[in-house]
């Protein structure tokens, strides 16, 4: 038994008509909190229900826990919490059924369980709606019952798809802190997001994915410096004229972006070079000095947003 | 929202688990939940498990019954009453209702409404265990809804004790066949579309009706009695009649109802399990 959680080689998936995952190659150590970052259709989820051990693969290597998903499905899930995209909750039972039935697909015992359930309340703060119905509850509340529910057999690895897609930022900020808290038990997380904010705050390391293929690797903070300027000037001269000040601004920066409502200027000094662009008479609109996140990563290794 | 009063959740991962123990028990543990499920709506369970046999037996006991035995001259048709006559029928009829509710909309539900299955699929549960432990749960209501219409049959004297067993057996095989072939029927349908209400329409009523039910099927002209052949029903009530009353019939003809019923059981069973197995792997 290795410490690594996960081994993919040349993980691939394809459908009748497409391949979705397209031979990648990532591994995953335990104790780690590991992100898969890209934009809908990279794949991300899909690479997650081969983790999952629930979706075969199609060709490739792939080692969940130490075991061959293929032969040992039951028991490597068996050691798994996953929180789905959709949280998949029973609508119609309360907050702690849902806990409790979920707890019993893993063969615990009555006696486990009682005191399991209220724990896993208490640490989704929901114990004030312990009787009340899933369909009853707030967006944010169902997802962090999915999220304890995927903590009740006490896994090794909590897999989670997307987990704060569609929350308002006070309910994610939350969410955040509760897998924080987890990853400083040392529980080993794998986490799929769209979001750049989400993969800065919570991944230790990371992979980019585009088009079932694996665009970048390292931690936020390497890639970062590796594909991006320390920081960036973002400015707005309205959507006509925009293009007419592209090579202007581009010896003024590193490299600049041209998006269609403003350009990124990359620089290691924000100020300094919004300072001189002003100087050499160009009036923006609107500007803005910011640091270099994984967003102007993504853009620069795929030309394109993360979210559209 | 503050943290002030935190818990913090605390635990060795990995140790709670006895995955052989959950494979183990997999189906049951489907099972458990579905009949957590349903413990929340007993009481339609029971009315409609006791209203059921109330009506058939007050219309068809006392109406037509009164009128058929009346016109046989206290005969009865195989020289029983008429009550006992189409008493497998009911049960049978009854419990195959119990089996399709069981199956049909909790696979709808676990697969396209609230995606249980799928979460299910994500423990050490497998494919085969969802689908047997939605059946086992099926099953459970059978058992549940035919042991209280016999109560009721026996409180009013329409069938003797020595009936209930055999009637007991040729109900829940018939409830099982139609069970399983309706569990391969609807996991295949992926959204809850007009589907329920044609079977219901077209497969059910003639299948009650063209089955034997009411008069014995060699009563009909012979170009609708295939529909009885087909029928799980026909099977089922044949073998309850020989069963329950002795009914004169040759033992391969015994054996070809008891055959036709595991067999569609089987087949069933069989072509649900690979389109479970499938549909959750997407």
């Amino acid at each position: 038994m290795t410490s690594d959680m996960i081994v993919a080689k040349n993980l691939t998936k394809t459908y009748a008509d497409f391949v979705a995952v397209d031979g990648i190659d990532f591994t995953v150590k335990q104790g780690e909190s590991f992100g898969l970052l890209g934009p809908n259709g990279a794949g991300k989820s899909t690479t997650m229900k081969m983790i999952s051990s629930v979706s075969k693969r199609s060709s490739g290597e792939l080692t969940i826990l130490g075991k061959d998903p293929d032969k040992f499905g039951p028991e490597i899930r068996a050691h798994l919490g996953v929180v789905p995209q959709k949280d998949m909750l029973d609508r119609e039972l309360k907050s702690w059924e849902n806990l409790y039935t979920y707890g019993r697909y893993f063969g615990l015992s009555r006696k486990f369980l009682k005191p399991k359930v209220e724990e896993l309340l208490a640490f989704a703060q929901l114990e004030d709606k312990r009787n009340e119905k899933v369909e009853d509850l707030s967006g944010g509340m169902q997802r962090r019952l999915a999220i304890a529910r995927g903590l009740v057999n006490e896994p090794e690895m909590l897999l989670l798809d997307e987990p704060t897609t569609g929350l308002d930022p006070q309910a994610r900020h939350i969410l955040w802190d509760r897998l924080f808290r987890l990853k400083e038990q040392g529980v080993t997380l794998v986490i799929t997001t769209h979001y750049m904010d989400e993969a800065e705050q919570l991944c230790d390391r990371l992979i980019v994915m585009d088009k079932g293929k694996i665009m970048a690797e390292g931690s936020p903070a390497d890639l970062i410096k590796k594909y991006s300027s320390k920081e960036v000037v973002e400015v707005r001269f309205g959507a006509d004229r925009n293009a007419q000040f592209a090579d202007a601004l581009k010896k003024l920066g590193d490299r600049i972006e041209v998006l269609p409502d403003r350009i990124l200027v990359y620089t290691a000094h924000g100020e300094a070079t919004l300072e001189k662009l002003v100087a050499e008479g160009m009036n923006p609109i609107t500007s803005l000095v910011r640091r270099s996140s994984l967003e102007d990563v993504f853009l620069r290794l795929t030309g394109r947003t993360l979210v559209d | 929202m503050t943290d002030a009063n935190y818990k913090t959740l605390k635990f060795k991962p990995g140790a709670a688990v006895d995955p052989a123990r959950a494979m183990r028990r997999g189906a049951w543990a489907v099972a458990e939940y579905r009949l957590f499920t349903m413990s929340k709506w007993m009481g339609a369970i029971i009315s409609f498990g006791l209203g059921n046999p109330i009506i058939y037996l007050v219309s068809i006991g006392l109406g037509i019954g009164a009128l058929v035995d009346a016109n046989t001259g206290g005969q009865g048709i195989d020289g029983v009453s008429y009550i006992q006559f189409v008493a497998p029928a009911l049960l049978a009829t009854a419990a195959i209702n119990a089996l399709q509710d069981e199956v049909t909309f909790p696979t709808l539900q676990g697969f396209v409404w609230d995606k249980m299955f799928y979460a299910m699929n994500n423990t050490p549960i497998n494919s085969r265990q969802i689908a047997n432990g939605v059946m086992i749960t099926a099953a459970i209501r059978g058992v549940f809804t035919v042991i209280i219409y016999e109560l009721v049959l026996l409180v009013f004297e329409a069938i003797p004790l020595s009936s209930a067993l055999p009637l007991f057996v040729s109900s829940m095989v018939a409830a099982l066949a139609f069970g399983a072939a309706m569990l391969a029927v609807t996991v295949r349908i992926e959204n809850d579309d007009a589907l329920f209400a044609i079977i219901g329409r077209f497969v059910i009523a003639p299948m009650f009706l063209f089955s034997g039910t009411f008069y014995p099927l060699d009563q009909m002209p012979i170009y609708l009695q295939w529909i009885g052949w087909i029928s799980p029903m026909w099977h089922s009530t044949q073998l309850g009649r020989f069963l329950s009353y002795g009914m004169p019939l040759e033992i391969w003809q015994v054996l070809m109802h008891a055959g036709f019923l595991v067999a569609v059981y089987a087949v069933g069973m069989l072509m649900a399990y690979p389109k479970f197995e499938s549909r959750l792997q997407r």
